[in-house]
């Protein structure tokens, strides 16, 4: 019998296979780029990408959607820039002062019954108004530590891709092996089930939150690390990245079906199509615009693909 | 008192107005009154522009949880920028070039509604995505020189009738024909009957796609609409004009009392959302708050109202 | 109470009722289970079985009445958790994993006790040990999504969790209808390992709708009907007809019908559903012909009724003419829009023709929805009170008229008398009487066998395709009784 590879690896066979295909297309087009330093440059800026993307992950395993990770992210990023670098206690205060909050909205949007795109949306407004209240016009700078993380050169492999693995271990190892992130996933799947078992679903529910929390906090931190400076409006459109990332990596809406790794890959991908098209000399007009059609493409083919295994399944 | 005290709470559309009066008086008291008639003035201007796309937004929220429209902003910007390109500063051109941008946001309404159907897309992606590609059509198209309105349209946008200005009465207009078409149609019965149980409006012989494409396209093209009178008030199409009307359209269905979670909707609420959330920024200016203060007592105020207001109805599943 | 003392009684229920509105879904049920008997449990439609079952499992309270659970305990109430606690489990059709993790990752989510580090290997070898023992040779990945499987193996991982257990023993596990997705041989293995568990010690209850599955599990057959126990035997006791008489009903036999012999048919049926795959007989429906569709509930009806409904009416365009018109059972789901007013509601299906220009005339309205409320009479001083303010009864008679007063030749009607009093009910059988008189079709699936004799021809359901056609005065009980339960060949 021949090996077929049943449906969840092929969800995360595919974005592997995209990313492969488009590191491919990327050296033929700029063979410069297939060294230490132009992997690095490819993929510095997945990293804090890489990180929303997996914040957004612990949001939309619990059937949530997170419409304020921008401005949150950029947020952190001026706190970095500020606080963390010239008073570090109040930074880190700050910092998880912000998690605390994120838990406490898990907690809200669950025992008031809301929908989250709205009140995200509305808290997307708060963390944009205080970072611009940090950081009125760009500026700060990183502290020293993140510097050196940010720019350290780890021998054969690049920080980019050292960085990347480790995130999806991490999170990988969080949300599908560990107990806690089985019971996650449990509330995305069937949250009456969960709850007859036994479990506090709205624990869960504030441990996921609180979880996003975090892994944003940390991709504030380290993209103020790779740009130095920060600025209110610096991590807007990781909204929709961080989004596309999970989506492209074989993760859903609806259903608690995530996969770490395929959204750490997903991640990469869109950084990385973002440097193909200017390679292929595409204005950056339509860098905007691509991001919203490889979205589209995507969820396309994952329909296509769905309706072939029903056809089969029937058979 | 009780009895006052019900009659505030049936119709909630008088909370936003109440709101919006107290605003108003707290800002014209900081400067003596002198700046009533400026502050009004003002007001009904830069609303006309919310309540427009707000209308818009209502009907899609009324369709249902997890109905929404994200591609709001970009169409605005795309239509303004095709539309003042097409007329070219000609006069002889307005009406041709209002009817371009209202076919940009047909357009744009069967695309959004075929994703979400075809592809089965959630609309919130599927907004969302669109968005982005309108968007770059739009940065794309605006390559050049920045094109102004034809002069008599750009009068007509800057100036009033009767001392009432000429967008609010466009808005107002708006307004009643939203109105009629939410109370009094076939059309408004069968989205709120969409928006309180899908599949009971469809055994019902609601046609609920024909609907739900109808809504899609409609806050497509009040959005282009928008935008076209956008960019003509403020002489010419810019990249960013429609970025924050995103948040404003729903904040304003929000506050102006129509249900998240579907099925009632509240036309006069928008003006009165509209109105506070303008004069909550003036004020804010007025006392000398920055631009950070204002997007922070913008966001919490849109966070306590969902939350006071609650979320889904817990029988509908 | 206290039987030989080497059976003990691990759930005991005496004197129980319980209402839901105007129906008596248990109307004075003495019921206990004992440590190493596995109890059949059978019944038509209304029987009480699932309120029976709901109750024992900790979801339901009752009204009046008692249950106590083996440990003796008297306090408290008997919730999910206490159930779990006694050691009760139960395994009904609707899938309780979860979809987007693996059987092991399940068997973690209903074991909260298995922690700490190796979790996995241990709740492996907990469930694959439970899946080998029930169903030898299964070949399930307990690694793969249980989304990803078959119906048929999400049902043994459901049944193979269920009789998992870490510390606490299982004592007792209720299956409802486990065999609906399961072949022949897997439904054997689960019997065989049914007989297994109980010699042992454990005890189960199982509801089945195939009479030679429940009298070959079974030590004990309880048959309730209408809300009451009316058999209490052994099962060596029954035979296949034994059980349907016992579910038939005694005393009706006198009842005629007093339903006018329906002419002869000679022209077209209005409404034609074929049989597809070789499976069931076609169903049609002829001009002013009352249909009824029967058999146990969720055996297909409504998804015939549902199916016919959609292929009649638009997606994108509401027909000018209507075609069909559907009236909802399950109401909340289906049928009522709760913030509206009883007229909204009511005039919703027929808001096309009361529109002119776009605009839906509201003193058009008006008049027909006072006509209506005459009609069928709906208990209410004003129409434009929410509809929520209505009784269930009348809710129900405003979907009625919602359907009635369209121009629609066909009436699907889903269930709809679920939970109505005695009174709307009659007040619609004469309404739905004269309709048909004058032309009107109605296709209606009911639980309610007396409503099920009703009707000019029925139709009875089994395993999701009608099986069986009744004509005339051969509607009776003990036919539909027949049809709806898998009996062998004779």
């Amino acid at each position: 019998m021949s090996w077929r590879p049943g449906p969840e690896t092929l969800r995360v066979l595919i974005p592997a296979l995209s990313l492969a295909v488009l590191l491919a297309a990327v050296f033929w087009l700029q063979p410069r780029a297939m060294s230490y330093t132009g992997l690095n440059l490819l993929f510095n800026l997945a990293v804090p990408i890489a990180l929303a993307t997996i914040a957004q992950m612990m949001i939309m395993t619990v059937n949530d959607l997170d419409l304020s990770m921008g401005t949150f992210v950029s947020f952190v990023a001026c706190v970095t820039a500020t606080f963390l670098q010239s008073d570090p206690v109040i930074g880190i205060l700050i910092l998880a002062g912000a998690i605390g909050v994120y838990a406490l909205l898990g907690i809200v949007i669950y025992v008031r019954n809301l929908p989250s795109i709205v009140v995200t949306l509305g808290m997307s407004f708060v963390w944009g108004g205080l970072a611009v209240l940090i950081l009125p016009s760009p500026g700060g700078s990183a502290p020293e530590w993140l510097r050196w993380l940010m720019t350290s050169r780890p021998p054969f492999v690049p920080m980019a891709i050292v960085a990347s693995v480790l995130i999806a271990l991490v999170a990988h190892f969080i949300v599908m092996q560990s107990a806690f992130g089985v019971v996650m996933r449990g509330v995305g799947g069937n949250q009456r089930s969960v709850e007859r078992a036994g479990w506090s679903v709205l624990r869960v529910r504030a441990g996921a939150y609180a979880l996003a929390g975090l892994f944003a906090v940390l991709a504030g931190m380290m993209l103020v690390g790779l740009t130095t400076a920060a600025d209110a409006n610096i991590a807007l459109r990781y909204t929709l990245l961080s989004i596309a990332g999970v989506i492209l990596g074989g993760g859903d809406f609806v259903g608690g079906r995530v996969s770490p790794i395929g959204a750490v890959i997903g991640a990469l991908t869109l950084t990385l199509a973002g440097s193909f098209l200017s390679f292929l000399r595409i204005s950056p007009d339509w860098q905007i615009g691509a991001q919203g059609a490889i979205l589209i493409i995507v969820l396309a083919v994952r329909l296509l693909v769905q309706r072939q295994q029903q056809r089969e399944a029937r058979q | 008192m009780r009895r006052a005290f019900e009659t505030l709470r049936d119709k909630p559309w008088i909370w936003s107005f109440l709101a919006a009066g107290l605003v108003w008086i707290a800002t014209v008291m900081v400067t003596g009154g002198a700046s009533a008639g400026g502050l009004t003035h003002a007001a009904l201007t830069f609303a006309a522009f919310t309540i427009i796309v707000g209308i818009g937004q209502m009907f899609v929220i009324t369709l249902g949880p997890g109905n929404i429209d994200l591609s709001i902003p970009a169409t605005m910007t795309l239509a303004g920028t095709l539309a003042l390109k097409f007329m070219g500063v000609q006069d002889g051109l307005i009406l041709p070039g209002l009817l371009v941008a209202i076919g940009v946001g047909l357009a744009i309404g069967i695309a959004n509604y075929g994703l979400i159907k075809l592809l089965r897309i959630p609309p919130i992606i599927a907004t969302l995505s669109s968005s982005f590609i309108i968007q770059s059509t739009a940065i794309w198209s605006n390559r050049g020189l920045r094109i102004r309105p034809p002069d008599s349209l750009g009068a007509f946008t800057t100036s009033s009738t009767l001392g009432i200005p000429n967008l609010a009465l466009v808005a107002l207009a708006l307004t009643i024909v939203a109105w009629i078409l939410l109370e009094r149609s076939l059309y408004g019965r069968w989205i709120c009957a969409i928006g309180q149980n899908m599949r009971a409006a469809r055994l019902a012989g609601v046609p609920v796609d024909g609907v739900r494409l109808a809504t899609y396209t409609l806050s497509a093209v009040l959005a282009s609409i928008c935008g076209y009178l956008l960019a003509s008030f403020s002489g010419g199409a810019a990249l960013n004009m429609g970025a924050e009307f995103l948040l404003m359209s729903i904040a304003v269905v929000v506050i102006g009392g129509t249900a998240v979670s579907g099925g009632f909707s509240n036309v006069p609420g928008i003006w009165g959302a509209s109105l506070f959330m303008f004069l909550v920024v003036s004020m804010l200016n007025t006392y000398g708050l920055g631009a950070g203060f204002r997007l922070i007592m913008t966001g919490l105020i849109i966070t306590c109202v969902i939350i006071v207001a609650g979320g889904r109805r817990s029988t509908a599943r | 109470m206290q039987d030989s003392p080497a059976l003990h009684s691990l759930v005991e229920i005496a004197g129980a009722h319980k209402r839901f509105g105007a129906v008596r879904a248990l109307d004075g049920v003495d019921f206990s289970v004992s440590a190493g008997e596995c109890v059949g449990l059978i019944g038509h439609n209304g029987a009480g079985k699932s309120t029976l079952v709901g109750v024992i499992n900790g979801g339901l309270s009752l009204d009046e009445g008692s249950i106590a659970t083996g440990d003796g305990r008297a306090g408290g109430r008997h919730t999910i958790a206490a159930a779990r606690d006694a050691g009760i489990r139960a395994v009904f059709q609707e899938l309780s994993l979860c979809p987007n993790l693996t059987a092991v990752e399940n068997c973690r989510i209903d074991h909260p006790s298995l922690r700490g580090w190796g979790w996995r290997g241990r709740a492996e070898v907990i469930i694959r040990d439970r899946l080998d023992e029930i169903f030898p040779g299964h070949g399930i990945d307990c690694r793969m999504l249980v989304g990803d499987l078959s119906i048929a193996q999400r049902q043994m991982v459901e049944i193979a969790t269920a009789f998992s257990h870490v510390v606490k023993p299982i004592r007792m596990v209720i299956l409802d209808e486990p065999t609906s997705s399961l072949d022949s041989s897997l439904a054997r293995q689960l019997l065989a390992y049914v007989r297994k568990f109980v010699a042992g010690g454990g005890a189960v209850i199982f509801i089945s709708h195939i009479l030679a599955e429940i009298l070959s599990v079974s030590d004990r057959v309880v048959v309730m009907k209408d809300g009451k126990v009316v058999a209490d035997r052994p099962a060596s006791e029954f035979d296949e007809t034994g059980l349907v008489q016992a579910m038939g009903s005694v005393a009706r036999a006198a009842e005629a019908r007093n339903v006018a012999p329906a002419a002869e048919k000679t022209e077209a049926p209005v409404l034609k559903v074929a049989a597809r795959g070789g499976k069931g007989i076609d169903l049609i429906a002829h001009r002013g012909e009352i249909v009824g569709l029967a058999g146990l509930g969720g055996h297909g009806q409504t998804t015939l009724l549902v199916d016919a409904y959609l292929a009649r009416s638009g997606d994108w365009t509401a027909p000018a003419d209507p075609r069909a018109v559907f009236v909802a059972g399950d109401r909340n789901v289906d049928g009522v829009f709760p913030i509206w007013s009883i007229l909204s509601n009511m005039s919703l299906a027929l808001l096309p023709d009361i529109t002119r220009k776009f605009l839906v005339r509201r003193n058009e309205e008006e008049a027909i929805g006072d006509s209506w409320r005459q009609r069928i009479g709906i208990r209410t001083d004003d129409l434009g009170n929410p509809i929520v303010s209505l009784s269930g009864g009348n809710q129900q008679k405003c979907l009625f008229a919602r359907a009635l007063a369209t121009r629609a030749p066909i009436v699907l009607m889903d269930d709809p008398m679920r939970g109505v009093d005695i009174g709307t009910k009659q007040d619609v059988y004469d309404m739905l009487r004269a309709e048909a008189a004058q032309g009107r079709t109605f296709l209606w699936y009911s639980t309610e066998t007396a409503e099920i004799c009703l009707c000019d021809r029925a139709y009875v359901f089994r395993d999701g395709v009608p099986v069986a056609e009744l004509v005339g005065d051969d509607i009776t009980e003990e036919n539909i009784v027949s049809a709806s339960f898998a009996r062998q060949a004779a």
